[in-house]
């Protein structure tokens, strides 16, 4: 038996409400080796792996199509813990451990060793006492097999970070009967040496005969340990190679592919540095998630550039740091004038303005009107909308609606009218009013991040159309942020792509799919480097 | 039909329904023992001024996103000291309740402002917190009412010498001058036109304050406060200005609450004053995180309306006992409880 | 999101483990201090205090304990134990009437109590369930709204709904039950005199006991399981201090002191000790320890395959079956059942003291109740006296002791709260 397969999906397709995001994938993973699956975000690989996994969120949107084989024998997976009881493991991405308890806790967390006690042997198995010297016997050996030299009776809260990715994976090879083992972007947080003794031990571990799933966007760590490589894109199936047959170029090629549909007929004119706007300089922003770690950019006046990347990489930092929604320290200079950080009053008097990648969380008063959406900002930040009564400052209701009503015509929001709650309005609309509202500060610069994100796909050409015709006729500077390249490189002049908290390099929209995937990866400069030079 | 019914009831809540049924109940119960209905709403219209504005102190901070007022006490204190002070400078009438309300409204602002500061450090456990600091102020304080320094023989205790009563009478000072401003009978009901003109101008005021950029701003706050952010807008400082409206309406509310009671009832009395406000607000429709000056008068209104009325019948009923408190009791906690489970962090 | 545990970190030579001894345990020694004021300006002897406190300390100590498990289970400090209490009463009440006295009496109470108890905590935990986060608040108000309901079934129902024919227990009119009920001829002190010895006879005896029992649970674990030496001191020096207890109690039998009139009910105290012993026992189970994952991390506790709400639910129906039993220890020593006041300040009482022994809402121990409460009933006893001495005015200690328990359980609310939000900022 062991000699075959120990994984293999085939023909998994899988869609949510209609909207098909993985369109027949098959997946083999044998026994002892590492298999490297790749994919740009939305590619599908997190859809896949909760099908692996059995998660309730694909059985609450009407289940899958294919067929999931594990270890010779078909199954049909209803929850996590069906999954992890047939032998397959998960160390997150996030950590699963409790900082309080040792690090032998946490490996034997909810499967502790335990012994009957007199209690137990009336009360039932959940009287039973702990056999505290058996888990630390068992969790050695655990961390022996890793070869790490962490104490298995230290207090997980005290250990670095990088330990505690072990103590994870720890818990994982602790299982006694675990055949495959996924790994989440493993590597994301840890430094570059703790990186490679993860490497190490992955391959340990597959030594040892247990298969390991590797979900990265690193490359180069794709080359050094991985067996074979899946590449997904667009919940298809790109590629299945041996890590021999293919180089560093061509997974970054296969990984991004072409796939514009121009939405805009516009000629992408890229100007010069001779008409700066913004000026971007070493900014640091400590958006957890989305660290960005030093960026220079220079914004051309009038233009639409792109902020491109993976998850993660900080893209979506820049624009929150700048518009002072998390601690940023750097220089950032708007026509000339130094933009006060950390300041969020600055930088929205000053002429910049954002609309934010979290719609509902940050960009809209859910429970508020469709008018007041709109005004506030300017009302609060500009004292416009305001009219002088007795001793208060009082809302100029009828000017509001004024306002609403051309805005409402302007961006064709379709709603009931200026009093509707933006709660009850579909997500297209809703991103509308937050650029209505970004528009109603009349801006020199506007921030947009993920304008698209959640919309269905009509109204998405409609938001685009709707940003360039605002760069076209009013000659607003854009700043889109995206995690989707293929409505960047539409619409935008340029892209600069941000990786691991740096702008990776700035290309035009018309560059080859191997220069964004590369660059998207963090490979670019290693192996165009010498060339730049 | 019966969807028709359904459809009412999901409206209105199904606690409110409750509430509303059991108030029809206790009407029919009224007719039947024959009670003066004219008495029952005269006096449900004295409480509904009476109350009101010790509820509508709860609007600005639900509204801030600071939940439920439980701190309430510590309003109530600032108005107290108002109305003793004004008492102490032995005036009388509409200057008498004046002052007292013009003493305690910076009373009030100072302490709502250090309360406001308090209540940002405990984000997400305010009310928790707030409940028992209302109740640590409103216990310290009667170690203070032992000591303040007032003389005057209508607030001291007689024998002693020294120490503030247990109750202060108003008879001379501002008793009922509220209520009986300008009142006058419809059929029989008297109707309290001071109390309740003055209860409108409140909410009128509220309104304004709701309406104005500074309480736009507070609202936005209570409503998201990452948009708040964003939109350049101190969380901090609408939280603060929630609680500082709520604290000077806490401590108007008292006063007026008192001149219609005919008394000031000092040490334990405020301990527990923040709970029917609480109760009355939730009743009307309001959740922790959404208020309406149109909840507070409903729920003054069906929560005095209840009480009011529950008292004769259930005397008629049992005679003994006091059910009607037992029924205020179970109410008021039962909604606050109801709240509570509607705010989240559940499954 | 989750209580690092600070002890634990510190490397630091003495001087800094002394500084953050004293600093982790600054409430009680804050306490210590008030209450040898207190001591100092009441007056009172040494010997009528420490009697008194004895005395409370067996009526109060269990009702305290009881918050100790929802506490590890995150919980917080649980208000709600006035339901347990509720729970108690009724059954005091029922046997009361049925007329069943002395040590048969009180176990029927005990056993009508349980299956009372779990029904409310099981309505508790249900409840706790739904408004997660905001356990403590929710936990007050449910113990003012079962107050009313309390209220309503003993003031209407019965005599009304539940006939009761008992002039005795029921008001003249037939409808309610009365204020107050006298215990003297039924349980009144049921328990504590089943072994009543004075101080030094408890000292010699108790403490050569204590001394063997941890003589030998260290041999067990040392010869049996073979365990490695650094666990086992433990058990050994606390043997060596109740044996030198031992000898002071043996030494000081005989002879006359002001002391003599400190009466210990051993009975109630060998109970108490079962529940700590139960309490140190369950936190070492399996059991135990899904309590303290839930009470970590609801999340990871929920990813690992723990049923989080069952565990709360459990946590909640343990603390309220042992505040219903502490209660009844309370009612038999106290020999009087205020019918509708004996339970309402057990909550604030409960969670006052365990905080004034240095517990904190995400970390409690049998210490902290058994220190917080002999603290905290100092306080009672010394702070009337101590008040009229200094202020001429006996309330003003009234009011203090008051104020003490709100302010301490405010401040600690309150911190807790600002630490949470400061680790969330982070």
């Amino acid at each position: 038996m062991n000699h075959g397969t120990i994984l293999e999906m085939r023909n998994i397709e899988k869609d949510y409400f209609g909207n098909k995001v993985l369109k027949g994938v098959n997946l083999t993973v044998k026994p002892g080796e590492i298999h490297a699956l790749l994919g740009e975000n939305g590619a599908g690989k997190s859809t896949l792996m909760n099908i692996l996994f059995g998660m309730p969120v694909i059985h609450t949107t009407g289940g899958f199509n294919g067929e999931v084989t594990f270890n010779g024998s078909p199954v049909a997976l209803k929850s996590p813990r069906e999954a992890m009881d047939i032998g397959i493991g998960m160390v997150h991405q996030e950590f699963m451990l409790i900082p309080g308890f040792t690090v032998t806790e946490n490996i034997k967390l909810n499967r502790e060793i335990t012994k009957h006690n007199a209690v137990s042997r009336v009360l039932g198995d959940s009287m039973k006492s702990l056999n505290m010297t058996q888990m630390e016997k068992d969790a050695r050996k655990a961390l022996d097999t890793l070869g790490i030299g962490i104490d298995e009776w230290a207090k997980v809260a005290g250990l670095p970070v990088g330990y505690m990715q072990f103590v994870e994976i720890a818990r994982e090879i602790d299982k006694q009967n675990i055949k495959l083992l996924v790994f989440d972007e493993p590597t994301a947080v840890l430094t570059e040496s703790e990186a490679d003794t993860l490497l190490q031990a992955m391959k340990k571990i597959a030594d040892s005969g247990i298969a390991i799933l590797f979900i990265t966007h690193r490359l180069d760590e794709v080359m050094s340990v991985a067996d074979n490589i899946t590449i997904l894109r667009d919940g298809e199936l790109v590629a299945a190679l041996k890590k021999e047959e293919t180089n560093v170029t061509q997974l970054a090629e296969l990984m991004v592919g072409r796939k514009i549909e121009k939405m805009a007929q516009r000629d992408h004119d890229l100007g010069d540095d001779s008409n700066i706007v913004l000026k971007i300089r070493n900014l640091e922003v400590e958006m957890p998630g989305e660290e960005v770690k030093g960026i220079d950019l220079d914004i051309r006046k009038g233009e639409i550039i792109g902020l491109g990347g993976l998850a993660g990489q900080g893209k979506i930092g820049i624009a929150n740091g700048i518009m002072g929604l998390y601690p940023a320290t750097g220089e950032v200079e708007l026509s000339g004038r130094q933009i006060e950080l950390n300041n969020p009053k600055a930088s929205l008097t000053n002429g910049l303005a954002f609309v934010s990648e979290d719609r509902r969380g940050v960009g809209l008063l859910l429970d508020s009107s469709i008018e007041l959406n709109i005004v506030i900002t300017a009302m609060q930040m500009k004292e416009m909308f305001l009219k002088k009564l007795a001793f208060f400052e009082q809302a100029d209701a009828k000017h509001i609606r004024e306002h609403a009503l051309k805005m409402i015509e302007d961006l064709d929001i379709r709603c009931r009218g200026p009093q509707q709650l933006t709660r009850r309005l579909s997500g297209g609309n809703q991103q509308k009013v937050c650029i209505a509202r970004a528009l109603t500060l009349s801006p020199n610069v506007l921030f947009v991040s993920e304008p698209t994100r959640g919309i269905d796909i009509g109204a998405k050409k409609l938001v685009l159309d709707l940003l360039v015709k605002l760069n076209k006729e009013m000659g607003m500077t854009i700043i889109m942020t995206s995690s989707e390249l293929g409505e960047l490189r539409s619409i935008c002049d340029r892209i600069a792509i941000i990786t691991e908290g740096k702008v990776e390099g700035i290309l035009s929209p018309d560059d080859s799919d191997a220069n964004f995937g590369l660059m998207m990866a963090g490979e670019y400069k290693k192996v165009h480097g010498k060339e730049a030079v | 039909m019966q969807e028709k019914l359904k459809l009412v009831i999901n409206k209105i809540g199904i606690p409110r329904a409750i509430i509303i049924s059991f108030l029809i109940l206790l009407f029919v119960g009224a007719f039947y023992y024959d009670l003066s209905i004219q008495m029952l709403l005269s006096d449900t219209l004295v409480r509904l001024g009476m109350n009101g504005v010790l509820v509508l102190a709860m609007v600005p901070s639900i509204l801030s996103g600071t939940g439920l007022n439980f701190g309430l006490p510590l309003g109530v204190i600032c108005g107290i000291i108002g109305g003793l002070i004004s008492i102490e400078m032995d005036l009388e009438g509409f200057t008498a309740i004046s002052v007292a309300m013009l003493i305690s409204v910076p009373l009030s602002v100072i302490t709502g402002y250090f309360y406001g500061l308090l209540l940002n450090k405990v984000k997400g456990s305010e009310m928790t917190v707030a409940t028992y600091v209302g109740f640590s102020v409103a216990s310290l304080m009667c170690i203070g009412w032992l000591f303040l320094p007032f003389r005057s023989p209508e607030l001291v205790f007689a024998i002693a010498g020294s120490g503030l009563r247990q109750t202060i009478t108003l008879s001379g000072r501002f008793d009922k001058i509220l209520d009986q401003f300008l009142a006058f009978d419809v059929a029989g009901v008297t109707i309290p036109t001071g109390s309740l003109l003055f209860l409108g101008l409140c909410c009128f005021i509220i309104g304004l304050f709701l309406k104005s950029r500074l309480g736009i701003a507070m609202k936005a706050v209570g409503e998201n406060e990452r948009f708040a952010v964003a939109s350049g807008l101190s969380v901090d400082r609408g939280r603060i200005i929630g609680t500082v409206v709520s604290t000077v309406l806490g401590g108007i509310g008292i006063i007026v609450y008192a001149q219609s009671y005919g008394f000031f009832q000092l040490y334990q009395a405020p301990l527990m004053m923040a709970f029917p406000a609480v109760a009355a607000i939730l009743i009307g429709g309001a959740s922790t995180k959404n208020a309406k000056i149109s909840h507070v008068l409903l729920g003054t209104l069906m929560f005095q309306t209840l009480l009011i009325v529950a008292l004769p019948v259930a005397n008629k009923m049992v005679p003994e006992g006091n059910l009607s408190e037992v029924a205020r009791v179970i109410v008021s906690y039962g909604f606050i409880l109801y709240a509570l489970t509607q705010a989240g962090g559940g499954e | 999101m989750v209580e690092l545990n600070v002890k634990d970190k510190s490397k630091n030579p003495i001087g800094g483990k002394i500084k953050s001894a004293l600093f982790n345990n600054i409430v009680p020694i804050l306490f210590i201090i008030i209450c040898s004021l207190g001591f100092k300006f009441s007056g009172l002897p040494a010997a009528y205090v420490v009697n008194e406190l004895v005395a409370r300390l067996a009526r109060n100590s269990f009702v305290v304990l009881a918050l100790i498990i929802p506490v590890i289970a995150g919980m917080g400090m649980n208000f709600a134990i006035v339901l347990g209490a509720m729970a108690g009463q009724i059954a005091v009440v029922a046997v009361t009437h049925w007329g069943i006295v002395g040590v048969p009496g009180l176990l029927l109470i005990m056993v009508l109590t349980t299956p009372l108890a779990i029904i409310f905590g099981y309505m508790t935990g249900k409840l706790l369930n739904k408004t997660k986060g905001q356990e403590m608040v929710t936990s007050l108000m449910l113990g003012f709204f079962a107050n009313g309901l309390y209220q309503l079934l003993f003031l209407f129902l019965i005599g009304t709904i539940i006939p009761m024919n008992n002039p005795v227990l029921v008001l003249s009119g037939g409808i309610g039950i009365k204020n107050t009920i006298d215990l003297a001829g039924t349980i009144k002190y049921a328990m504590d005199n089943m072994i009543k010895w004075n101080m030094f006879k408890t000292m010699a005896y108790g403490g050569a006991f204590t001394a063997l029992c941890m003589f030998a649970y260290t041999g067990y674990k040392t010869v049996i399981e073979k365990n490695k030496i650094r666990l086992n001191s433990k058990p050994v020096i606390t043997g060596i201090i109740f044996i030198l207890i031992s000898v002071m109690g043996f030494m000081s039998m005989g002879k006359k002191s002001p002391f003599v009139i400190v009466q210990v009910p051993v009975g109630t105290f060998v109970f108490i000790t079962a529940l700590c012993l139960f309490t140190t026992f369950i936190v070492k189970t399996k059991l135990g320890q899904q309590f303290r994952t839930v009470g970590q991390s609801m999340h990871i506790a929920e990813v690992s395959g723990i049923n989080v709400n069952k565990i709360r639910l459990i946590a909640i129906v343990i603390s309220t079956v042992l505040a219903g039993w502490g209660q009844i220890i309370f009612l038999q020593n106290l020999g009087t059942l205020n019918t509708y006041g004996s339970h309402e300040q057990v909550g604030m009482f409960a969670v006052a003291s365990i905080l004034i022994g240095g517990a904190s809402v995400t970390k409690a121990s049998i210490w902290h109740a058994i220190i917080g409460t002999l603290l905290f009933h100092t306080l009672f006893v010394v702070s009337p006296y101590a008040g009229k001495n200094l202020l001429g005015n006996a309330m003003v200690g009234e009011y203090f002791r008051v104020f003490v328990a709100y302010g301490v359980i405010g401040v600690s609310l309150g911190l807790h709260a600002w630490k949470n939000l400061v680790k969330k900022k982070k």
